[in-house]
């Protein structure tokens, strides 16, 4: 185990990528002489020349196209997205023929392509730089989708992606890259299509994924501290394929649900969760399933305006208390009194 | 009007200034006697990809063929003449309109018409339909739908062959309305900036559906447009397929040479946009000047000017092309629709845990049994 940032986690993963496998190259604006606008690509131009590291021109519908046909070929091409917002120019060539040539063409060419892309908010870009629009991939069958919220799941999922033979979009976050964390050492693959309980608990479930799933974690670990709360945290990491079972697990044991996201609540990826939970533990349930997302505005550039956006750990605290209490109302179980901030034992 | 579409096909084929001369059609084969059987060739399969066509548009009206239908009616001597010019072991990128492509890249036309019904065993296992043929050993890796979106990715096919190091070609055909789109625009900087082996060839028909060059593309003389990009170009007559195949020749051996090239074919669509489309908007002249222009009719007449084929000979490649079309429609007519079992093969070509397999009236989980039973007891099935 080492102690790293996310972003030498994605660093040195793709490093050791492109060491293991030839056929492994980086596309991207601003990846090799600038080193990326994140610095993740940071002196691999240097270590392994342009024939690997391309610097693009701003074309992200031409180089993401270029990538996919380059797969068609055997290649596997990682593709910098330099944000999320981007990747709306690219949408025909990732939708309409990555997601589909596998299918449509009856499995005769594969795509194992990459395309890593942060999303997120809270760093005052205004509203077409602060986005989290990973739902307009994982709506898509074809595509995988994965979002990891720390170093480790940063390196796992990064291999398994790289390793993948179908088109992953692999979503980082900007509040994310200077985060730390353990990463073991070697070079094992997470299972992309796999969720995590990352904190088991007994009292109510919290389902995040990327940033939100970080928040998640220091919330239970904080309301553990505060009121004694037993929450169980689910990291969900794959957005397609979605790991209903481990969420749905979740819910028969905990009887209440919160989920947690950044982008949109209307449609988002939290609604699928909540349908998926009411599918499959409606009768588990002691309170209707809460979600805590983004308010529902283009995100301003004002720094008041902005944060009021944005989900926080304050509100993710509102809701599991709110949900608690709920179920206290209807059961008289004992952690209600708990959670409405009434201190256990 | 239909003095200006003569004339836009007739116009000087030759090419901007930085391309040099105008492709001839002179300079093929060793001897006369190849030269005549090569020439022989060409006409029978530009014969083919009409009669597979007309056939092709009966099965439509018939039912047999669903969704939408773009027939090479009119291009034959475009499409006889590109593929001839590169090796078996090159790439082709096309769009919806290529059925005759298919064919000429050496698909057995058996395959390609059971891909029209839907069957299993066409080209792209009853997956793509007409407008998504795909075939890996004969190297044609699409067909695509939405206009346009071949462009980066033959652009890629390209960077992938050039990474290593090999010295195949891809070519990839569009419409003269695609011209206009941005992917055009995107894939030929690339191309040109990272000097990858790709012929963009444009098929000029005159008309993007119902729209013509003129209303679509503010420079109409559309090889111009590879100067933006420092990218050899040329025009051609695309009703002669031995001038296409010289000049799609010298554009295949520039991009082997890390020259891309934009090529640009101009010829006739004879037909509506797709099957059902009865063209109105042509003009009753356009209409009249089409009923006597037509590729086949006028290769035909010269090559039996030139003595190289004879009324007996123009008959006997009838009735043989006849029988391969005959032979294609009976073959997809009797090939197997897909088992619905299979719905699920293609999602992923590596498979992963949850991934959905569910029928749209299956629930997502298995019902809890009820009424009566304990809730605590009742389990719930698989995220099938």
């Amino acid at each position: 185990m080492t102690i790293m940032t996310y972003r030498q986690a994605l660093h040195d993963t793709l490093r050791a990528e492109m060491l293991r496998d030839e056929s492994v190259l980086l596309l991207g604006e601003e990846i090799g002489v600038f080193e990326g606008s994140y610095k993740i690509t940071a002196g691999l131009l240097k270590e392994f020349g342009e024939k690997r590291v391309r610097d693009t021109p701003i074309a992200e519908e031409g180089f993401a196209g270029a990538a996919i046909g380059a797969a068609m070929l055997g290649l596997r091409p990682v593709v910098e997205m330099m944000t999320i917002n981007f990747s709306m120019l690219a949408l025909d060539q990732i939708i309409n023929h990555a997601a589909k040539i596998y299918g449509m063409f009856g499995g005769q060419a594969s795509v194992p392509l990459v395309i890593r892309t942060p999303g997120g908010g809270g760093q005052q870009l205004g509203a077409t730089h602060s986005q989290n629009i990973e739902l307009f991939y994982a709506f898509v069958p074809g595509l995988k989708v994965v979002a990891p919220s720390n170093p480790a799941d940063a390196k796992a999922l990064l291999l398994a992606a790289i390793r993948d033979n179908d088109p992953v979009l692999f979503l980082e976050n900007l509040a994310l890259y200077n985060t730390k964390g353990e990463v073991p050492e070697g070079d094992e693959p997470a299972e992309i299509g796999r969720a995590l309980v990352t904190r088991p608990g007994k009292d109510l479930t919290l389902i995040g994924y990327s940033r939100m799933a970080h928040v998640a974690a220091e919330v239970a670990a904080s309301l553990a501290e505060s009121d004694g709360l037993d929450i169980e945290v689910v990291d969900l990491r794959s957005l397609r394929p979605l790991d209903r079972e481990t969420i749905v697990s979740s819910v028969k044991k905990t009887h209440a649900a919160v989920v947690v996201e950044d982008d949109w609540l209307t449609y988002g990826i939290g609604a699928e969760v909540a349908a998926s939970i009411s599918d499959g533990a409606f009768d588990y349930l002691d309170a209707p399933v809460r979600r805590v997302a983004m308010a529902e505005v283009p995100l301003p550039y004002s720094k008041p305006l902005e944060t009021a956006a944005l989900p926080s750990h304050d509100d993710v605290i509102a809701a599991i208390r709110q949900t608690l209490a709920a179920v206290g109302h209807r059961t008289a179980r004992p952690l209600a009194t708990a959670a409405l901030g009434v201190p256990q034992s | 009007m239909a003095s200006q579409a003569r004339q836009r096909r007739s116009a000087p084929q030759a090419p901007s200034a930085e391309s040099g001369a105008v492709e001839t059609a002179a300079e093929s084969g060793p001897s006369a006697g190849d030269r005549d059987g090569q020439l022989r060739d060409f006409y029978r399969d530009m014969l083919l990809v009409r009669r597979f066509e007309e056939r092709a548009a009966r099965a439509y009206t018939e039912a047999l063929v669903g969704g939408y239908c773009h027939l090479n009616l009119g291009e034959e001597a475009a499409v006889v003449g590109l593929m001839s010019a590169l090796r078996p072991t090159d790439y082709l990128f096309t769009n919806y309109r290529e059925h005759g492509y298919a064919i000429m890249r050496g698909i057995d036309p058996k395959r390609v018409m059971a891909e029209l019904y839907g069957r299993v065993d066409g080209v792209s296992k009853g997956w793509g339909g007409s407008m998504h043929m795909f075939d890996v050993t004969h190297r044609l890796l699409g067909g695509y739908g939405i206009v346009g979106g071949q462009l980066p990715l033959a652009t890629g096919a390209a960077l992938a062959i050039d990474y290593r190091g090999g010295d195949d070609v891809v070519m990839c055909t569009l419409g003269d309305g695609t011209a206009a789109i941005g992917a055009f625009h995107e894939s030929l900087n690339i191309a040109a900036l990272w000097h990858l082996p790709v012929v963009f060839v444009i098929i000029n028909n005159g008309l993007g559906m119902g729209t013509t060059v003129a209303k679509s593309s503010a420079e109409p003389d559309l090889y111009k447009r590879g100067a933006a990009y420092r990218m050899e170009s040329a025009r051609v007559d695309g009703f002669d397929p031995v001038a296409v195949r010289d000049a799609a020749a010298k554009a295949v051996e520039s991009a082997r040479a890390g020259h891309p090239y934009l090529l640009e074919v101009v010829t006739e669509r004879l037909r509506g946009h797709s099957v059902v489309d009865p063209a109105k908007y042509r003009t009753a002249e356009e209409v009249e000047r089409l009923a006597h222009e037509d590729p086949i009719q006028l290769f035909g007449a010269k090559l039996t000017a030139n003595g190289v084929l004879d009324p007996d000979a123009i008959a006997d490649i009838e009735k043989e092309v006849a029988g391969v079309v005959t032979a294609a429609a009976d073959f997809a007519a009797s090939s197997p629709q897909p088992d619905v079992s299979t719905l699920f093969d293609y999602t992923y070509a590596t498979p992963v845990p949850n991934d959905s397999r569910r029928l749209p009236g299956e629930p997502l989980f298995e019902p809890l049994p009820f009424p009566g039973a304990a809730v605590a007891g009742a389990s719930a099935g698989g995220n099938a």
